[in-house]
């Protein structure tokens, strides 16, 4: 086991280590849209609230969830960590530095982009994560009609155990629900709490333009026929496709609903 | 031409420095970023001052020694030549131009623009050779090596050791050059035998030595005079992998 320590604390083995948890958080950055896009379903919620349910409740989940929450943390602290360690390699710095002429601004701001993004995610973390977890959160009670697929929702006043029931009677779905929902667009409501993450998604973007290829450089992946594609694909999909599907919440809530 | 320098002087390793600045008139634009800097060294000697101390030697871009850091960059404004190839013309008249010697840990400042760069010869002692039996040379073709096989290996020969990518690096990362020595030897068949244990020693030095790690900025194949290229450090890293997994 001796070698796995050495080989990490090499140079290259601490920057394998932010190449793989910076791909993992990519995939996760996926996962975490596909689900957050039910927010803009027109179903009073229903969707998101019982995705959040099933997330908060399947115990499989529930340990990824905490091992993301490890590996975000893990990443965050080893690339600030590593920032230090490679301003040390260079103790006096050049009165000129034409740091544009050789080389594009995000590969040079990483550790400022990922701070940026490392605030945003406590924010974030505090304003729904935190308030549905120990928060005071309305429960609603969606009605669905099954011929019809109709739904009407309304706020529950009673009591149930656990987040959630569902039962069926009269060809009518009852759903009970906590509804994070209502946070979520409550929150969204504020025009500063928009701003801040329609910035904060900027900053993802431009962690991303260059972290995404540049794990795969750090992999060893390289060649002719697939830089190109990786690159593309850093920069389109990670970097304006995804940014912008998650700014878009925040905007649909402030301004279209 | 007329010049304004504004050139680091630093007595010796343990001095503080400065940015000093000097006026060099009668500068044609037909010479050379060095010889400019001769003709500033005579005056300065015809006025009993200390000249200026740089490195240099080949003055024809092979041998790597000449490293100035101009106006932010290695080597100065112009791509893939070092400063010994650098000539007036790339500036205009009245420019002022700042000149600093490379900076990193790893790279202490000997005096003024004279950098210490013996890490990159520790690291090259530790790893970057091949056994081969005394005697005769053996025949030319004794071997097959594909065409692009030998290309490749030759692009990454190409490297003169002159630091500027740990120059250009904002980490002051020595990955290009360590890896361009890497994987000369690591794609032909005569660097096999050691393949492993290279890669493991080198990479181990180049962290002894307080390089930083790299963040695959590509400043340093940009600034490159020989134009290595930032898939040598890919294939260092899977050297590297392999031979952390698979060595013993
Ligand atoms: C969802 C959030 C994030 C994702 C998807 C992500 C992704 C990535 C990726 C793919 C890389 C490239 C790794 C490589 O070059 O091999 C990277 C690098 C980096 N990340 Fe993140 N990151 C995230 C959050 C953060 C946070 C919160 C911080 C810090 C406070 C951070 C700091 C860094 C730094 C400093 C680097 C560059 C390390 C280096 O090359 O020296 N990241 N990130
Ligand atoms: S890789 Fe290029 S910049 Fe670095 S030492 Fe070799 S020739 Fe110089
Ligand atoms: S003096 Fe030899 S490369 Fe410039």
């Amino acid at each position: 086991m001796n070698w796995i320590i050495t080989f990490l604390k090499s140079s290259i083995g601490k920057k394998l280590l932010m190449g793989l948890t910076g791909l993992f958080l990519c995939t996760f950055l996926i996962v975490h849209l596909i689900g957050n896009l039910q927010l803009l379903k027109h179903d009073g919620g229903m969707a998101f609230n019982t995705y959040a349910v099933f997330m908060t409740s399947n115990p499989l989940i529930k340990f990824v969830s905490y091992g993301l929450y490890a590996i975000i943390l893990f990443h965050a602290f080893w690339g600030l960590y590593l920032v230090s360690q490679n301003k040390k390699a260079r103790p006096v710095q050049y009165a000129a530095y034409n740091g544009k002429a050789n080389s594009h601004w995000t590969s040079r701001w990483m550790g400022v982009l990922g701070t940026m993004i490392l605030a945003f995610l406590v924010f974030h973390m505090w304003g729904f994560w935190a308030q549905y977890k120990f928060g005071e959160v309305p429960y609603t009670i969606y009605e669905r009609n099954l011929a019809t697929g109709e739904i009407t929702f309304a706020n529950f006043e009673g009591e149930i155990a656990g987040k959630m029931e569902r039962y069926i009677s009269n060809d009518t779905e009852f759903t009970i629900v906590k509804d994070l929902y209502v946070v979520v667009a409550d929150a969204f409501q504020e025009l500063w709490i928009v701003i801040l993450y329609v910035l904060s998604m900027g900053a993802l973007a431009f962690h991303l333009v260059h972290g995404f290829s540049s794990s795969f450089q750090t992999l060893g992946v390289h060649h002719k026929k697939y830089n190109a594609l990786i690159k593309g694909i850093g920069v389109w999909v990670f970097g304006v496709i995804i940014p912008i599907l998650f700014a878009i919440m925040p905007i649909y809530f402030k301004f279209f609903i | 031409m007329k010049i304004n320098l504004k050139v680091w002087r630093q007595k010796n390793n343990k001095a503080k420095g400065e940015l000093k600045d000097y006026k060099v008139d009668h500068v044609s634009p037909d010479m050379s970023f060095l010889e400019m800097f001769d003709v500033l060294n005579e005056e300065l000697i015809t006025k009993g001052d200390d000249p200026i101390a740089f490195d240099h030697d080949c003055r024809e871009g092979i041998c790597g020694s000449c490293s100035m850091h101009i106006n932010g960059r290695p080597h100065g404004p112009l791509a893939g030549v070092t400063t010994c190839q650098l000539h007036m013309r790339s500036f205009s008249d009245g420019d002022t131009i700042v000149v600093e010697p490379w900076r990193a840990g790893a790279f202490p400042v000997t005096k003024d623009l004279s950098v210490d760069r013996t890490a990159f010869d520790r690291i090259i002692a530790a790893g970057g050779f091949i056994s081969v039996n005394t005697g005769n040379a053996q025949d030319a073709n004794n071997l097959p090596i594909g065409k692009e096989q030998a290309d490749e290996a030759f692009m990454s020969a190409a490297c003169i050791g002159c630091g500027a990518c740990v120059a250009a690096c904002k980490n002051a990362s020595a990955m290009l050059f360590v890896s361009a020595k890497v994987s000369q030897l690591a794609l032909l068949p005569q660097g096999q035998p050691e393949a492993k244990m290279r890669v493991m020693a080198m990479v181990n030095q180049m962290d002894a030595e307080g390089f930083g790690s790299c963040t695959n900025t590509g400043a340093c194949s940009a600034e490159c005079p020989k134009g290595i290229d930032l898939s040598n450090i890919a294939r260092m890293n899977r050297e590297f992998f392999s031979a952390n997994l698979t060595g013993k």
